[in-house]
């Protein structure tokens, strides 16, 4: 495989959201407003980059045997550097995404790049990876956000849309809206690519 | 008093996995029969009971005295958690086969299940003692059996139902994840913490 088609490859054909269906709670929990999407995602990134870099630099040092445990440590050091860095530069967004920055140690995605891809690939191409399917999360957090934000709020990124007469829904940025506007996206997706392969279930 | 409204709290209001969103994966991936999602949940309370034991005791006698606490502490909980799931695995194995056989699948499973290291985090945060942390955790599994359970018998149901084509599997089941969690809003105003 080509390293820019490493790339590539998360932003569509495997993302993770709309087609490997992975990282739900993050997903649902955290994309009331378009803004918190965005910072998610970007938080996800960093750490997908970091931990498939450090995995593919020591695949050769980790033996098979313990190599789980050892993901899982390297994924929480670099989860612990994006929780502190946001703690310390971003304060009000930490506020919002709380418990979910220290629960990326516990997205799958993550994981499973570590294992499917970092530690079979060069240093190069897995970074190239993760950023890829890093910023296909992002943008699907992102777009998720603003769907839930225009209906919700009647704003994207906190810019008020329509007038004073606007009624919101504020189911849509409850924890119904969450399911529901996945639920429907999902749906949508799998009957425009109707003719293609049907999205994969976990 | 206090420990019964925190663990109808947990289990009705704050439901982990339909307000806080937390064990969202074998919420949608287990619950296709009822019997399976609901060892699922027993398997899910049975470990997230005990990791409540072994975490606050990690955080209050590990991490807090050496002022590690801030940036050691994820690394830490999974740690425990993860090698708490292969403890459990290897003492069924040994002492139950039968509900080794009937849990077996779904222990290593666990480890992912955002909820527990989630309501592990959620209750150093929040400074629970040792009991009602305890308390915090079985509730948090019982939710979460609820929540899976009642999700498996309407998908059962659905099997004769006529899904548009599009919509079957997970998208259908996110909506119907809405609704219920429509309905556990309810509950909200049933009593004030």
């Amino acid at each position: 495989m080509k390293a820019i088609s490493a790339f590539i490859n998360g932003l569509w054909k495997e993302n993770p959201t709309f087609r490997l269906v992975l990282g739900m709670c993050p997903t649902l929990a955290v994309t009331n407003a378009a803004a918190n999407g965005v910072s998610m995602g970007l938080a996800t990134t960093f750490v997908l980059v970091g931990s498939n870099i450090m995995v593919s630099a020591l695949k050769k040092v980790i033996p098979d045997e313990v190599r789980i445990p050892a993901y899982v440590i390297i994924i929480a050091t670099f989860v612990t550097i994006a929780d502190l860095v946001l703690a310390a530069f971003f304060p009000e967004m930490y506020k919002v995404l709380g418990l979910f920055i220290p629960l990326i140690v516990v997205n799958c995605i993550i994981l499973a790049r570590a294992e499917a891809f970092a530690a079979k690939n060069g240093i190069g191409k897995s970074a190239l990876d993760g950023l890829g399917m890093g910023l296909g999360f992002t943008w699907a957090l992102t777009f998720l956000g603003i769907i839930r934000e225009i209906l919700g709020m009647g704003s994207v990124f906190g810019i008020k849309l329509f007038g004073e007469g606007f009624v919101s829904w504020i189911i849509f940025i409850l924890p119904p809206g969450a399911f529901l506007t996945l639920g429907l996206i999902l749906g949508l997706f799998n009957a425009m690519l109707s003719d293609k392969k049907k999205a994969k279930c976990n | 008093m206090e420990l019964l409204l925190l663990f109808i709290s947990t289990v009705l209001i704050n439901n982990f996995v339909l307000s806080r969103f937390l064990g969202i994966c074998p919420f949608l991936g287990v619950s296709k029969k009822i019997e399976v999602a609901f060892s699922m949940g027993l398997a899910a309370t049975f470990v997230m009971t005990l990791s409540a034991i072994a975490t606050w005791l990690v955080q209050h006698y590990i991490l807090m005295p050496f002022g590690m606490e801030r940036f050691l502490q994820y690394g830490a909980f999974i740690l425990v958690i993860a090698s708490l799931v292969q403890f459990v695995e290897m003492f069924l194995k040994k002492t139950s086969p039968a509900l080794y056989q009937s849990l077996g699948i779904f222990l290593p499973l666990i480890t992912t299940n955002c909820a527990i290291l989630g309501f592990a985090l959620l209750s150093a945060l929040n400074g629970y003692g040792l009991v009602t942390s305890t308390v915090f955790g079985f509730a948090a599994g019982m939710g979460f059996t609820l929540a899976i359970s009642l999700m498996a018998g309407i998908r059962e149901n659905m099997e004769f139902g006529d899904v548009p084509e599009p919509f079957k599997g997970i998208p259908i089941t996110l909506i119907t994840a809405a609704i219920m969690s429509m309905a556990f809003m309810g509950f909200s105003g049933l009593i004030s913490m």
